[in-house]
């Protein structure tokens, strides 16, 4: 599974993009930012303030509870500030 | 129908003159065009840098411009967002609507660029005299796209 940040959370996991296996009970969206936090603790900490960390299932804007079964590509990013 | 994510600078005069061109049945056309400001919460702005995230940054503009033309009786659409680093007095975003009469044009074009502000995945970078700072979310522009929820 290919894992992107976007933004200052790009800046804070020192990282654009990696390639990961999770362990099969990485189950949802929310799963996967509590396993990402323990091995980045500067996302960890982004993640514990509410709203602030977002989520991209193959490019589909999704919520913690949204299941993982299947994705190629799962983004984190802070709230857009485009236009 | 045109939705266009550029690395360089645009000129919104020359891409406005193009718009909707040669058509007849145009009684009406609405743009707005965004511009880094020199200024913001009381510092200067050096210049600003667009962050997006290719592809899907593409597909949500597509996807706003097609809620635009099921609600609006739109004859054309044009959305050009800038990436990249920008000076302020620049040009970031331009969208223009094409409609028979004004209502729909107007509307439209409020629409897409409130849309496009809250569901578009784009990231503002200023750089200021003590450095370079994310822009936040502000709220005002979450209230301004839940006008046009349903």
């Amino acid at each position: 599974m290919r894992i992107r940040y976007f933004a200052w959370l790009k800046q804070r996991v020192g990282l654009a993009e990696e390639e990961l296996d999770p362990p099969p009970e990485v189950t949802t969206v929310g799963r996967l930012k509590a396993w990402l936090g323990e091995r980045h603790p500067r996302f960890a900490e982004a993640c514990a303030a509410p709203g602030v960390v977002r989520a991209a299932v193959d490019q589909e804007f999704a919520d913690d509870d949204r299941p993982l079964r299947g994705a190629r590509e799962v983004a984190f990013f802070p709230p857009v500030t485009g236009g | 129908m045109t939705v266009r994510v550029v690395e360089g600078r645009f000129d919104p005069a020359t891409e406005l003159a193009a718009f909707a061109r040669g058509r007849s049945d145009v009684g009406a056309v609405a743009s707005f065009t965004g511009l880094v400001r020199d200024e913001h919460g009381g510092e200067p702005v050096l210049a600003m840098t667009l962050e997006h995230y290719p592809g899907m940054t593409e597909r949500q503009l597509a996807r706003i411009e097609a809620e635009a033309r099921a609600r609006w009786p739109l004859l054309d659409v044009l959305v050009i967002h800038r990436v990249g680093r920008m000076l302020p007095g620049e040009p970031i975003v331009l969208v223009a609507t094409a409609s028979a009469h004004r209502a729909a044009a107007l509307e439209a074009c409020a629409f897409l660029i409130d849309w496009l502000k809250t569901k578009a995945p784009f990231w503002k970078l200023e750089e200021t005299p003590a450095g370079a700072r994310w822009v936040e979310a502000r709220a005002s522009d979450d209230a301004a796209a839940a006008r046009w929820e349903r």
